[in-house]
């Protein structure tokens, strides 16, 4: 292939990605209320989005289970990796298997059997059931970030730190969780990410008046969303592209200098 | 020591069977019971009754002409953006991420607009002089559902698994008088399997039990195996047979999963 | 290659960490179970201020989704306003409570006799239920791409007006229309008729737009669509939003409905559930909250204050319901009903 084709088609590509969230992005510009006139260029959604109770909730809890669901996923994934990576190879293959199940499962049967669970122990709907759905499938992620660099581990280093007199808990966290931490962190983001998108398992645990913004969308789908939602979205979109773009930019700078 | 490192796991453990294994064994029972809690097999033979086999028949056909699709799109893709200069390649890919963060429903929503009657695309045809194209609420439009929002999970695995080759290895290929063609489907395309092997999981089964994207894309016209189920259990109420069709759903994710197994030896590294 | 999502991930973090939160807050609550866009949200903020109580609200999109969470009892609601058939079905599953008319003194003063006589069709006693809206079911229309009259449900399944057609993507109100058509009763369970109403409508699939709910309207204001199966209560506001649109009731007949507010058996806030109920039957409120749904209200009170002559005597908010021969209202089939009718739906769906 050559240069120019190769660029055209990775072009292509990035239009085809792309398309659909510029329509998105034009469309929380769009004075018309409803998706198919174009009524001309305003901003008034942004305004009324500050104004907007129902949307900044279901944002403020999409926020709030994404942050409490990964950070404690990220400390169970943390302590069972050490318990894991002193098991013998068997168990530990049947726990690794049991880990990736949330994972290959189909989420609908994974929110519907979630849900049947908590039915049956008769708990209320509501943050807490989503959230605890949000701990279940976000393990397994945090898990998979770290368990490789546990194995890269070196343990007659951390043997070496108990000889020189540390306790077990000064030997972890100063030998193994500096190395931990890449894999620690970015098993963080990623369950961070799963469960800020997530909508399947949400859609069947949640409970009365209580919206993330995917479950708010989805109702919204039927009776036609609201432009705000539109202006929310572009938001973070745009936000995270120039946090981006900052991020990579940046370093290329220093290199050249 | 080791035995109280061992004791570490016992949160996780207890975690993983109440909320990972006690909820399977809860659709295993409901699948394989009937309402007055008699064991069945009623609810898993349901799946051949006409309208469940036509979904399933439908989604099954649906999800492997997506992932087929994706992969062919994002193969060249990944050797593309494998072979870009390091300091391109991961801005290139961080942008291919980015559409990720703008929630997936609205993603897929928007393509309504453009798919529409009177949407972006048949008003940009009008605009030539062309004949409106009848997209929307259409298999086709479910299909590009599919391969829009899991075409990402394609290109990671395999741009993840072609970047690890050894270029020696390639350029040893050439070496010993392999052409273009040769060395790609002699030495590129098997050492890439496994990275074929879990795009090819991680697109499938979505697309095998996606609900969303045939009710936004579909107008309701085109039932899949995903609706159905969840219509058991969120409007007709009857979670027996939604149980009961789970199951038959997760024997192919279970065949998937045995094949992935066979493939992926080294196991834990390539799932993404 | 993990680095780079991190990074992403981290910059996405870092804006998104700055966000509000929503506690749980122990206050005095009413939980409120409703269909979409089903009352004015100003009426809902004066309840709050009148009584102090906040309202929890929620909402449905189909009698058959409402079921299902009611049935577990796990979302814990109060207050919920489904229609005619379903709350007989409710009943009969012993989910409602009695109501006690004595803290309901609008309820029993402002909605007129005929819809407690109505109501009996599905709430015998009038014990459970408080109408709230009531309306047809029939077809709407739009004028410029239209050009014949609409008189007949037939003409949903001519073949003149393919991919234009919207029809209803729920069980009841989709077998409705072919049953009507061919004359047999919306609450058939005869297996030879419910089985030409299937192929009816398997028939009609092809020609079909989209099966929807409450997208019609939208669909139908955007000339999207052109002719399609609405609730008349959606036909009045779309019809301000866009004046080409007619409704009209077929000549076959069609469905009469009621949706009424009903308590929940296990409601956790029975008191507050009854303000609440209450507080909407208040004359100014009815109002309020027919103005903004414009979906026909049985509070008789409140009709006597609409000042829009033509609104009040509108056919379509207010019709002479004796000038239509074959008027019916669903009726609860029964489990077996049921899932009788939702085995054939999906065969229609599927196909």
């Amino acid at each position: 292939m050559t240069n120019i084709a190769k660029k055209i088609y990775v072009s292509l590509i990035f239009l085809f990605l792309y398309a659909p969230i510029g329509t998105l992005i034009v469309l929380s510009f769009n004075a018309s209320k409803t998706r198919a006139k174009w009524g001309g260029f305003t901003v008034r959604w942004y305004l009324s989005l500050i104004q907007d109770e129902t949307i900044l909730e279901a944002f403020g809890t999409t926020l709030l289970i994404a942050l409490f669901s990964s950070l404690i996923a990220t400390v169970i994934g943390v302590i069972s990796c050490l318990a894991m990576s002193s098991m013998k190879r068997k168990t530990r293959t049947v726990l690794m298997g049991i880990t990736n199940i949330p994972m290959l499962n189909a989420d609908i049967v994974t929110g519907i059997s979630l849900m049947l669970l908590f039915i049956s122990l008769g708990l209320k709907f509501g943050f807490g059931t989503i959230l605890l759905s949000h701990i279940t499938f976000n393990i397994p992620y945090v898990i998979l970030c770290i368990m490789p660099r546990m194995k890269q581990l070196n343990p007659s280093v951390y043997e070496a730190a108990l000889d020189l007199g540390a306790s077990h808990l000064t030997a972890f966290f100063k030998v193994m969780l500096p190395d931990l931490l890449p894999g620690i962190l970015s098993g963080f983001l990623m369950a961070f990410t799963m469960s800020l998108d997530d909508f399947i398992i949400t859609h069947f645990t949640k409970g009365a008046g209580i919206d993330t913004l995917s479950t708010k969308i989805y109702t919204e789908v039927k009776k036609g969303i609201k432009p705000e939602m539109y202006a929310l979205s572009t938001i973070i979109f745009l936000t995270v592209l120039i946090l981006l773009l900052l991020v990579n930019l940046a370093p290329n700078r220093e290199r050249k200098e | 020591m080791n035995s109280k490192r061992k004791i570490l796991a016992a949160p996780y453990i207890s975690w993983s069977v109440l909320f990972i294994i006690v909820p399977l064994c809860m659709i295993f029972y409901y699948g394989l019971t009937d309402r007055s809690g008699a064991f069945s097999l009623e609810n898993i033979i349901a799946i051949t009754s006409v309208g469940h086999a036509r979904a399933l028949r439908r989604s099954i056909l649906l999800s492997v002409i997506s992932t087929f699709l994706c992969f062919i799109l994002a193969y060249p893709l990944a050797m593309i953006l494998t072979g870009m200069k390091k300091n391109q390649h991961s801005f290139i890919i961080l942008i291919f991420i980015l559409p990720m963060w703008m929630n997936f429903l609205l993603r897929t929503l928007a393509w309504q607009t453009l798919l529409e009657k009177t949407g972006v695309i048949n008003n940009i045809l009008t605009f030539f002089g062309l004949p409106r194209l009848k997209l929307i609420n259409t298999s086709y439009a479910i299909v590009l559902g599919m391969v829009y929002n899991f075409l990402p999970f394609m290109v990671l695995p395999l741009y993840n698994a072609l970047s690890k080759i050894d270029e020696n290895v390639i350029n040893a290929a050439k070496d010993l008088g392999a052409n273009k063609i040769q060395t790609f489907f002699r030495v590129i395309l098997p050492l890439s399997v496994p990275g074929i092997i879990s795009g090819v999981t991680m697109v499938f089964v979505p697309a095998l039990t996606t609900f969303i994207i045939s009710s936004l894309l579909g107008g309701s016209k085109v039932l899949l195996i995903g609706n159905v189920i969840e219509q058991e259990f969120t409007q007709a109420s009857n979670w027996h047979l939604g149980s009961g069709l789970s199951i038959v759903l997760m024997i192919f994710i279970i065949i998937n999963m045995v094949i992935t197994a066979l493939f992926d030896k080294d196991g834990e590294g390539s799932a993404l | 290659m993990k680095r780079l999502f991190m990074i992403v991930l981290a910059a996405g973090i870092m804006i998104t960490s700055g966000g509000c939160g929503s506690g749980n807050r122990e206050k005095d609550v009413v939980i409120v179970y409703n269909w979409g866009e089903y009352v004015d949200p100003d009426t809902l903020a004066m309840f709050e201020e009148e009584t102090g109580i906040e309202v929890i609200y929620d909402e449905f999109e189909t009698n058959e989704t409402m079921y299902p969470k009611i049935e577990s009892g796990a979302a814990g609601y109060d207050v919920v306003c489904p229609s005619d058939y379903m709350i007989n079905k409710m009943i009969q599953n012993n989910l409602l409570m009695e109501l006690d008319f004595d803290n309901l003194p609008n309820a029993k003063a402002n909605i007129g006799s005929q819809y407690w006589e109505q109501a009996r069709g599905f709430d015998p006693e009038n014990k459970y239920s408080v109408p709230y809206c009531f309306g047809t079911v029939g077809i709407l229309y739009n004028k410029t791409m239209i050009e014949e009259p609409i008189t007949s449900w037939a003409q949903l399944w001519d073949e003149k007006y393919s991919d234009d057609i919207l029809m209803q993507d729920s069980v009841r109100d989709a077998f409705m229309v072919a049953e009507k058509l061919y004359g047999y009763s919306m609450n058939t369970l005869d297996p030879d008729e419910l089985q030409t109403v299937k192929d009816a409508l398997i028939a009609q699939k092809p020609i079909v737009q989209a099966y929807v709910i409450d997208q019609v309207r939208d669909k139908m204001i955007g000339n999207e669509a052109a002719i399609g199966v609405i609730y008349s209560g959606e036909a009045i506001y779309t019809q301000y939003e866009n004046p080409d649109l007619e409704y009209v009731i077929p000549k076959e007949g069609t469905n009469v409905w009621i949706d009424s507010w009903v308590i929940l058996k296990n409601a956790p806030h029975k008191e507050n559930a009854e303000k609440f109920i209450d507080f909407m039957c208040r004359a100014d409120i009815a109002l309020k909250n027919f103005e903004y749904i414009t979906y026909s209200t049985p509070n008789v009170a409140a009709w006597e204050l609409i000042e829009d002559e033509e609104i009040k005597n509108s056919p379509i908010a207010f019709p002479d319901l004796s000038l239509y021969p074959n008027l019916e209202t669903y009726v609860y089939l029964g489990e077996e009903g049921d899932s009788l009718y939702n085995e054939l739906w999906k065969e229609v769906k599927s196909y």
